[in-house]
């Protein structure tokens, strides 16, 4: 599969997935040596696959996340020091220290949002395909969520809709076996998530998750056919979730051989043994990580240094009609 | 003016913003056939299934749907059909819709309406019937809306639909049908301006929706008893036009809320509240009790904020303070 996508995507997929690694890595520690607030949802050992979706979306594309949405952002261009300032709820975040970790979102790249409620991205990505749609504006939708949101509502509703318009969404589940802190298999009845999806009349694929060039290729044809008018189409990655469910949780209920075996499986050493093959030197995958390193760093110096919103924030942005105001004591 | 039902003047407003802006649609279940109370009569027909789409019957899509639909430029309108089925849609209305732009640090807008049949209607029980107006209130980003007379019902829906603000509108089922002298029906309202209904001198009667015509008989049945009793619609109840109730209470010096809602912890209790901090004026609140809507006429019946119980609680109250 890495031939076949070719040198120089392969090398873009694992400076993606290194620059995911190194948020994920840092801010796990800032959220260990508490210096920022709240809790993160960490995505290590997920990042092949919204590198390799993403690197098939166009620039009018939309995308919405989930709770464990970093890697999503990143990989789709989102400003890795916005973002690093948000975590820190200082100004010039993401969202202006409004939101978090949990809420991070960027317009200007079709970031729709993470979100702190599983599954709720789903009718919302519905529903920016269906405007696309009715504006008549070629653009696709790619909504990411995990194997636990497809024991909600809103994933039969979300797709169900998306079928009966044929609107150009690609759901992507990244399967990565922990529904919070309980295996999803203990939880879902059924033949799986592929056959739900097709059951609810959208066209599912299957893929080793953690196979950047696979999840590339085979995102490539169904945004293609997505975006030929198809319909929607679901893809299903298969990866493993490294870090507990929230950066606050040891994972202690795991079998350690399972989260040991699943290391193992690393997407960004699979793919930098692909490049190897490929004849990339290993002193250039390690200046690329060393760069990312680098950014980071300079990331978490500048946030940590950057003021905190203005009091006077509190009240902006809730809505025009009816805003809110400070009630002057009596 | 013209002689005209509620639910026609909605109709015709919402026509109007349509042929005025081509992002507006429309969402909901079975609105091809004119929805429930008609509200939507011939507008398949005009504008095609696209932008009036009968949508399956899946509460969070239809809401998930309009929240993403309206953060990316177009400008929907969603049907519940009857209040109470959004319940099924609360974490899209409460959790995304009414927080987004806040969360995303101003990012994005999620200019939306959301139309809300509410009330007591031909005997339909506890899950067709609540006012659960102090839920939305409630919610910091919703604007909240609730016509009182046929003349505001076009002019409000219309004012929701320019919001760039997610707004809850909510139309007394039992006022549908209702004919007044209508002006133009398309001609937006202001929001946030309550309507003098009777002027009077006692007490100041505030209520909303339905029960705008209850507090409105309960004048009447005062004025045979020698109470002058001040009528105020408050027709938003977010933003709320504190200024007028205030004035009014300022030379009546007595205040009674009048809700069909139940009374515990409702919308009554924060008027209330505020104008007693306010002015120090005497305040009471009547609302329903706190049962579940019952089904039989007479349990209806016993259960329904009319205007006797308004005039009742009105006196007493008067009595007590006087």
């Amino acid at each position: 599969m890495a031939t076949q996508i070719g040198r120089e995507r392969l090398l873009a997929h694992f400076r993606t997935m290194a620059r995911i690694r190194a948020f994920e890595e840092t801010a796990e520690r800032l959220y260990n040596e508490k210096r920022i607030p709240g809790f993160v949802h960490l995505s290590s050992g997920q990042e092949a696959i919204p590198a390799g979706v993403c690197a098939n979306l166009a620039a009018e594309d939309r995308l919405t996340s989930t709770h464990r949405g970093h890697g999503h952002t990143i990989a789709r261009g989102g400003d890795i020091q916005a973002m690093m300032l948000e975590l820190f709820g200082r100004q010039g975040g993401s969202c202006g220290g409004k939101g978090g970790s949990m809420h991070i979102a960027d317009m200007r790249i079709g970031m729709l949002g993470a979100n702190g409620v599983v599954a709720a991205g789903l009718p919302i990505a519905v529903g920016a395909a269906h405007a696309a749609k009715l504006a008549g504006e070629p653009r696709v939708v790619a909504c990411f969520f995990g194997d636990g949101a497809v024991n909600r509502g809103p994933f039969l509703e979300s797709l169900n809709w998306a079928a009966v318009h044929r609107l150009p969404v690609l759901f992507v589940c990244e399967d990565n076996r922990w529904s919070a802190t309980t295996p999803t298999r203990l939880t879902t009845a059924g033949p799986g998530i592929a056959a739900r999806a097709e059951a609810l009349g959208v066209p599912a694929c299957a893929v080793d998750g953690n196979d950047v060039a696979a999840v590339d290729y085979l995102a490539g044809e169904l945004v293609a056919s997505v975006r030929a008018g198809g319909g929607p189409r679901l893809l299903l990655a298969a990866t493993y979730r490294w870090s507990g469910h929230t950066s606050a949780d040891a994972g202690a209920y795991r079998d350690p051989a399972e989260v040991a075996r699943a290391k193992t499986d690393d997407p960004l050493r699979r793919a930098a043994r692909a490049l190897g093959g490929l004849g990339v030197a290993a002193e250039e995958l390690a200046a690329i990580e060393s760069d990312v390193a680098a950014e980071l760093a300079h990331a978490v110096q500048l946030a940590e240094r950057a003021p905190f919103p203005d009091p006077a924030a509190l009240y902006t942005d809730v809505q025009d009609i009816g805003a809110p105001t400070a009630r002057v004591p009596a | 003016m013209s002689r005209m039902s509620f639910v026609e003047a909605t109709r015709q407003a919402l026509a109007a913003e349509m042929r005025r802006d081509g992002r507006i649609f429309v969402l909901g279940e079975d609105l091809g056939r004119g929805g429930v109370f008609q509200q939507y009569r011939g507008l398949q027909a005009e504008f095609g299934p696209a932008r009036v789409v009968d949508t399956p019957i899946s509460e969070s899509a239809i809401m998930g749907v309009a929240v993403g639909a309206a953060m990316c430029g177009a400008r929907p309108v969603v049907e519940m059909r009857y209040l109470d089925f959004t319940l099924c849609a609360v974490d899209e209305l409460v959790n995304q819709a009414a927080k987004l732009r806040y969360m995303l640090g101003g990012q994005a807008r999620v200019p939306m309406v959301v139309r809300q049949p509410i009330g007591l209607w031909a005997n339909c029980a506890a899950q067709h019937s609540q006012s659960l107006e102090a839920w939305w209130v409630h919610v910091p980003g919703l604007v909240v809306l609730c016509p009182g007379d046929p003349a505001d019902a076009g002019p409000m829906l219309a004012a929701a639909i320019r919001a760039d603000d997610p707004v809850v509108l909510l139309e007394y089922k039992e006022l549908f049908p209702v004919e007044g002298e209508v002006g133009d029906p398309t001609l937006p309202a202001e929001i946030g301006r309550a309507r003098l209904v009777r002027p009077g001198s006692d007490l100041t009667l505030v209520a909303w929706g339905g029960s705008v015509r209850e507090a409105a008989g309960a004048a009447e049945l005062l004025a045979a008893r020698g109470i002058s009793a001040e009528v105020i619609d408050l027709r938003s109840l977010w933003p709320w036009d504190s200024a007028a109730v205030l004035a009014s209470v300022a030379r009546t010096g007595h205040l009674l809320v009048a809700q069909e809602a139940t009374e515990v912890a409702g919308f009554g209790a924060e008027i209330a509240a505020l104008v007693a901090e306010e002015t120090g004026a005497r305040v009471a609140r009547i609302g329903a009790p706190r049962t579940p809507i019952p089904f039989s006429p007479a349990l209806e019946a016993a259960y329904r904020v009319d205007a006797a119980r308004i005039a009742a609680r009105a006196a007493a109250f008067l009595a007590r303070h006087r």
